[in-house]
C-alpha cells in the first residue's frame, strides 16, 4: 500500500507532464500501477518454456487489389504479452491473421514482405501453412468449440485431426494437461464426454484456448479474446494470458485500451491516416510508455480517448 | 545463447520438413475427387444431348415411308410438340394466378402460426407420384368434370376451345390440364410464397401509411416486388408440365391430332406421352424416332428452364 | 379512426373516397365485424347445400362453385354499401384469395380421400408378400414391385450420393468465382429434365453397348439417379453453406490441413441436413414410372439382381396394372390403387422422416 502511495505522485506528474487528459490517464495510470505492483511481487518473469520472437519486416497485406496494411515492421518478443490496438477497420486483425497465415484462406488475399519466426520466413516459397498453422495457434473473438465433439474431443481435436495416431492414455493426459494450462479442468473436469456447447461464454473461451495449446504452439495469437465475455469471464481470460505467457509468445487484439494496459508487456499501435487508406504500424513500445508517455502524438490522442 | 540456436535448429527444421510446395497427398486426393464429380455432373447433361443425339441419328436420315405413320420426322414430330405446348400452356394458365393467391394466402392473409403447416400441406402436392395424379384424374376428375364438359359443349360451342361434342369419359386435354395443373401449382407457389414473404417491411409500411387496404398494400408493394419470381417460377412450372409424362399418359385420350378443342374425346398426343405408350413395343426405326421425339422435348425444356434460371440469378432471388 | 374518416363520422356510410381516394380508409377493417367473411361464406355454404339437396344430390365441384359463386358477390355488394368500395374490393380479393387456396388444397384432400378408399380396397393378406407370377383375378401381389422398388432407388442412391455430395463440397469449399456460379447454373438447369428424357439417356447410353432392346434394373438406376443428382447437390449444397465459416476457421488455426478440415468437421456438422437432403431426393424419384418404362420393362416375378434381366417397380406396376388389367378387371384397378396407396405411404414416411431427423439431429448451430 506504501509503494502504491509512493507511485502515485510519479504517474501524477507524468500526467501533469503529458498534455493528455487527466482523467482518463488516470484510471490507465492506476491499472499500470497494479500490474507493475503486481509485478514486483513476483519478481522476474516467469520463463517456463522459451518460446520464439516474431520478427515482422516490411510487410504489407492486400484483400484483392485493397491495400489493407502498409509497411510494418516489429519485434514481437518471446515470452512476452504484445497488444495491437488501435480503433476499427486500422488493420490490426489483418496484421494479426498474417502472423499464422490465416489471412491468405480469404479469396484474393496476398502477403507481401517476411515473418520470421525465430529466424525462419514463414512466407517463404516451399513453407506449408498446415505447420505453420501448427506452431502459430490462434483463438477467435467468438468462442468456437466443434458442436458435434465432446469437451475432450475439443481438447484433442487439434491432435486427432493432425494426423497423428495418439493412444487413449496419451489422449486423457494432454486433454487433462491442457485443460489445466487454460485454468478449465476443475471446472469440466466431471463433464469431459459432454458436448462442448453446452459451457457458459467465458468457460467455452477456456476451451478454445486448452484446445489451441494442446498442439503445444510456440506462439498464441487472440483476437479480441474477450469481447463476447462479461467482465467477470474476461478477468478470468487475463489472468489466465499472464500465466501462460511463461510458456508461449502471446500476441492480442483488443479495441479495450484498458485491457491492453493491464494484460499487455509491449503495445503496439496501429492507425489509418484516413478512410480508404491502408493501416499502418504508429507506434510501437513498452505498455508504460505507451500510455504514460507515447512519442507521437497520434498515439497520445488516441489513448486518451481523443478518438477511436 | 545456445538455447536459441536450438530453438532456430528446431524450428528450420519443422519448416523445412514440411511438404510445403508439394500439397499434401490427402488434399490433392480429395480436391480431385471433389472437381471430378464436378465435372460428371456436366458430363451428365453434356451426354444427355450426345446420347440422344446418337440414337436419333437414324431417324433423322431415313426417309418418310420407314418411319412411323409414313412421315417425315418433322411431320411425325410436330404434332406432338403442339400436343405438348398446349398441355402445358393451359396447365401455367390455371396454376398461375391459383399460386400467386395460395402464396399470398400463406404469407400475408394466413396467421403466422399456421402458415407453416399450410406451406407444407401445398408442397405435400409436389411430393405425390405422378402416376397417382393419373389415376386419380383418370377415376375421379375425369368423371366429374363430364357435367362440366356437357355445360361448355351445350353453351359455350362458339368458342373454338369448347367446341365438342363433350367426351362421356372426361379424358380431355382441359382435364389434362387441370391435373398438370395442380402438379406444377407447388412450385410456382413456393418460389412466390418465398419472395412475398420477403418483401421488405418498409415497402408494405410505406403502403399502409398511406391508409391502404389489405389489398392495395399487396397490389402497391408485394406483386411488383415479387414480380420476377412469379415469372420464373410460372417457367419453372411451365418446364415441368412440358415433361411431365405420366399423368398425361393416363389420363388424356390420345389420337394425335392437331386442335384446340379441349373437350372432345380426341386429342393431340403431347410427346412425352407418345413415348411412354409407344416405346415398351417399339423396335428398330421406330425406337430412333422416339428417341427423336425426346430430343426435341428435352431442347424445349432446356430453353425453358435456362430463361426461367437466369430470371432467377438475374433478380438474385433464392 | 375518426380523424381519417373526415370530420363526420356518421358519414361511415357515404363513399368519401371518391373526393379524397387515400383517406376515409384503414387497414385493421372497416365497419363490419371481423367476422363477416366467415359468415358469408358460412351462409352461402348453408344455401348451397340446399339447393344441391333439393335438385338432386351432393356434388362436391358443384357444391364449392355454388358456396364461392354466392359468398363472392355478396360480399362484395354487401361490403360496398356497409363500407366503403375499397373496402368491398379489399375483402372480395381476400374472399378470393380464400377460395384459390380452397381450390388448390381441394384436390389433395379429394386425392389422398381416394387413394386411401380405393386402395385399401385392394389391399389383399398377399399384396405385400406374393408376386405376380401366374396370379388371376384378385390373387397375386405387388412384393415383386415392392422389391424391385428397393433394390432399382437403392442402386440409385448409392450412384447418387457420393457423386452429388463431393460436387457440393467442390461447389462450397472449393469453387470460385465463374466456374462456381456456371456450375450451379447448370445444375439448376439439371432439375428440369424431363423424367422420361432421362430414362431415354439412360437407355440410349446402354443401348449402345448392349444392343436394343435392352432391359435391366441398372439402367433404370442410371435413369433416376440423372434425376437425383441435382436435387442432393442443391440441397447439400445449402446445408454446407450454413456451416458457419468460424469453425473452419478454428480447425485451419490448429493446424488442419483442408481436406481434414472438410471431411472432419464440415461434413459431420452437416451430417443431419445432409442425411435429409439424400432422404428427400429419394422421395422425389421412388415413385417415378416414366423412366423405368422405357429402362427396366415389366415383369411380373422378384428379380433382385439389377444387372440381369427386367425389373419392376411399384409405380409401373401400378401403370401396368391399369393399362393391361387381368380378366378381372375391377381386380387389377384395385391392385393399381393399392399400390398407389404403398406407394404414397412410403413417400410421406420418408418425407416425415427426414423432417424429423433433421430437427432431432441436426446440429444447433449458432
Amino acid at each position: 500500500m506504501e509503494d502504491e502511495r509512493d507511485e502515485m505522485p510519479e504517474t501524477a506528474d507524468t500526467s501533469t507532464d503529458a498534455t493528455a487528459a487527466e482523467t482518463a490517464n488516470d484510471g490507465l495510470a492506476t491499472d499500470l500501477a497494479r500490474t507493475a505492483e503486481a509485478n514486483k511481487g513476483r519478481g522476474a518473469q516467469k520463463v517456463e518454456r522459451k518460446a520464439k520472437r516474431f520478427e515482422v519486416k516490411d510487410v504489407n497485406l492486400y484483400y484483392g487489389k485493397f491495400h489493407a496494411v502498409e509497411d510494418v515492421s516489429m519485434t514481437i518478443e518471446p515470452n512476452r504479452v504484445t497488444a495491437l490496438i488501435g480503433s476499427s477497420g486500422c488493420g490490426k486483425t489483418t496484421m494479426l491473421r498474417s502472423l499464422n497465415r490465416m489471412h491468405e484462406l480469404t479469396p484474393g488475399a496476398s502477403v507481401k514482405g517476411q515473418v520470421m519466426l525465430d529466424d525462419e520466413d514463414i512466407y517463404r516459397a516451399n513453407v506449408d501453412p498446415v505447420e505453420v498453422r501448427r506452431l502459430v495457434g490462434m483463438v477467435f473473438q467468438q468462442p468456437n468449440p466443434f458442436p458435434t465433439m465432446s469437451v475432450a474431443e475439443n481438447v484433442a481435436a487439434g491432435l486427432t485431426l493432425n494426423q497423428r495416431g495418439i493412444s487413449k492414455s496419451d489422449k486423457a493426459e494432454v486433454v487433462e494437461r491442457s485443460l489445466r494450462g487454460a485454468h478449465l479442468w476443475d471446472e469440466v473436469k466431471d463433464r469431459l464426454d459432454r458436448p462442448g456447447s453446452g459451457l457458459s461464454g467465458g468457460q467455452q473461451q477456456r476451451l478454445c484456448i486448452a484446445r489451441a495449446i494442446a498442439v503445444e504452439p510456440e506462439v498464441l495469437l487472440m483476437d479480441e479474446p474477450c469481447s463476447a465475455l462479461d467482465p467477470i469471464a474476461t478477468l478470468a481470460i487475463e489472468d489466465l494470458i499472464e500465466d501462460l505467457k511463461g510458456r508461449y509468445t502471446i500476441v492480442i487484439v483488443t479495441h479495450n485500451m484498458q485491457q491492453a494496459a493491464r494484460a499487455s508487456d509491449s503495445t503496439a499501435f496501429f492507425n489509418l491516416e484516413a478512410t480508404g487508406k491502408p493501416g499502418r504500424l504508429v507506434e510501437m513500445g513498452p505498455t508504460q510508455e505507451m500510455f504514460t508517455k507515447p512519442g507521437k502524438k497520434e498515439t497520445e490522442d488516441y489513448v486518451s480517448g481523443r478518438f477511436g | 545463447m545456445e538455447a536459441h540456436t536450438e530453438t532456430t535448429t528446431q524450428a528450420g527444421q519443422i519448416l523445412a520438413s514440411a511438404t510445403g510446395g508439394k500439397r499434401r497427398a490427402g488434399d490433392r486426393i480429395f480436391s480431385n475427387a471433389a472437381v471430378i464429380a464436378s465435372v460428371t455432373v456436366l458430363a451428365i447433361l453434356a451426354g444427355v444431348a450426345i446420347f440422344l443425339l446418337i440414337k436419333s441419328a437414324p431417324a433423322v436420315t431415313a426417309s418418310a415411308s420407314d418411319l412411323p405413320d409414313g412421315k417425315t420426322l418433322v411431320d411425325y414430330i410436330a404434332p406432338l410438340a403442339f400436343g405438348t405446348v398446349l398441355a402445358a400452356l393451359i396447365a401455367v394458365i390455371v396454376a398461375v394466378p391459383l399460386a400467386v393467391a395460395v402464396a399470398l394466402f400463406i404469407s400475408h392473409i394466413a396467421p403466422r402460426r399456421i402458415a407453416n403447416t399450410l406451406a407444407y400441406i401445398v408442397d405435400l402436392l409436389a411430393a405425390i407420384p405422378s402416376i397417382i395424379y393419373g389415376l386419380w384424374g383418370i377415376f375421379v376428375l375425369g368423371p366429374a368434370i363430364v357435367p362440366v364438359l356437357d355445360w361448355l359443349a351445350g353453351n359455350l360451342d362458339f368458342i373454338p376451345l369448347f367446341k365438342g361434342p363433350a367426351s362421356v369419359t372426361g379424358r380431355t386435354m382441359l382435364t389434362v390440364g387441370l391435373v398438370l395443373a395442380l402438379m406444377i401449382l407447388p412450385i410456382v407457389s413456393a418460389v412466390a410464397r418465398e419472395v412475398f414473404a420477403q418483401t421488405p417491411r418498409r415497402l408494405e409500411e410505406g403502403a399502409l401509411a398511406l391508409g391502404a387496404t389489405r389489398w392495395e398494400m399487396i397490389r402497391m408493394s408485394v406483386l411488383p416486388f415479387g414480380k420476377s419470381a412469379v415469372i420464373s417460377g410460372s417457367m419453372l412450372g411451365l418446364g415441368r408440365a412440358l415433361g411431365e409424362t405420366m399423368a398425361v399418359t393416363i389420363i388424356l385420350s390420345v389420337s394425335g391430332i392437331v386442335s384446340f378443342n379441349l373437350i372432345s374425346q380426341e386429342n393431340p398426343t403431347p410427346i412425352a406421352a407418345n413415348i411412354a405408350l409407344k416405346f415398351p413395343e417399339s423396335s428398330g426405326l421406330d425406337v430412333n424416332a422416339l428417341i427423336a421425339s425426346g430430343l426435341v422435348l428435352f431442347g424445349i425444356t432446356l430453353v425453358v428452364n435456362m430463361i426461367a434460371r437466369l430470371i432467377i440469378s438475374r433478380s438474385n432471388i433464392q | 379512426m375518426e380523424a381519417h374518416r373526415g370530420e363526420n363520422p356518421d358519414a361511415a356510410f357515404e363513399p368519401d373516397d371518391q373526393v379524397n381516394p387515400l383517406g376515409g380508409s384503414s387497414v385493421s377493417g372497416g365497419t363490419l365485424p371481423s367476422w363477416f367473411l366467415w359468415a358469408v361464406v358460412g351462409a352461402s355454404a348453408l344455401v348451397a347445400l340446399a339447393i344441391l339437396f333439393a335438385t338432386g344430390g351432393f356434388k362436391i365441384v358443384l357444391f364449392f362453385l355454388l358456396t364461392f359463386g354466392l359468398a363472392l358477390p355478396t360480399t362484395y355488394i354487401w361490403s360496398r354499401f356497409a363500407e366503403t368500395r375499397r373496402q368491398a374490393t379489399d375483402r372480395l380479393v381476400t374472399i378470393s384469395i380464400v377460395a384459390g387456396f380452397g381450390i388448390a388444397v381441394g384436390p389433395l384432400i379429394s386425392l389422398l380421400y381416394e387413394v386411401i378408399k380405393r386402395g385399401t380396397a385392394g389391399l389383399s393378406a398377399g399384396f405385400l408378400t406374393d408376386d405376380a407370377r401366374g396370379a388371376i383375378g384378385a390373387a397375386g401381389g405387388a412384393n415383386h414391385a415392392i422389391i424391385g422398388t428397393l433394390v432399382i432407388t437403392g442402386v440409385a442412391t448409392l450412384i447418387s450420393v457420393p457423386i452429388g455430395i463431393m460436387a457440393a463440397i467442390y461447389l462450397n469449399e472449393y469453387g470460385k468465382g465463374r466456374l462456381r456460379r456456371a456450375l450451379t447454373f447448370f445444375v439448376d438447369v439439371m432439375t428440369g429434365i424431363p423424367s422420361i428424357v432421362a430414362g431415354l439417356f439412360a437407355y440410349a447410353l446402354f443401348a449402345i453397348f448392349l444392343g436394343p432392346g435392352i432391359r435391366l434394373g441398372i439402367i433404370g438406376s442410371v435413369a433416376l439417379s440423372v434425376l437425383m443428382i441435382p436435387i442432393v447437390i442443391r440441397s447439400a449444397e445449402e446445408i454446407l453453406k450454413i456451416v458457419p465459416n468460424h469453425l473452419r476457421e478454428a480447425a485451419y488455426a490448429l493446424g488442419t490441413p483442408k481436406w481434414k478440415v472438410v471431411s472432419k468437421i464440415v461434413l459431420p456438422t452437416a451430417l443431419a441436413g445432409l442425411v435429409t437432403g439424400v432422404m428427400l431426393a429419394i422421395a422425389r424419384v421412388i415413385g417415378e414410372t416414366a423412366p423405368l418404362l422405357v429402362t427396366t420393362g415389366v415383369i411380373d416375378q422378384t428379380n433382385t439382381n439389377p444387372f440381369d434381366g427386367r425389373m419392376q417397380n411399384l409405380a409401373v406396376y401400378a401403370y401396368s396394372e391399369y393399362k393391361d388389367p387381368g380378366v378381372q378387371v375391377q381386380a387389377s384397378y384395385d391392385k393399381a390403387w393399392a399400390a398407389a396407396l404403398t406407394l404414397i405411404v412410403i413417400v410421406m414416411v420418408l418425407s416425415l422422416l427426414a423432417r424429423f431427423i433433421y430437427r432431432r439431429f441436426g446440429t444447433d448451430l449458432r
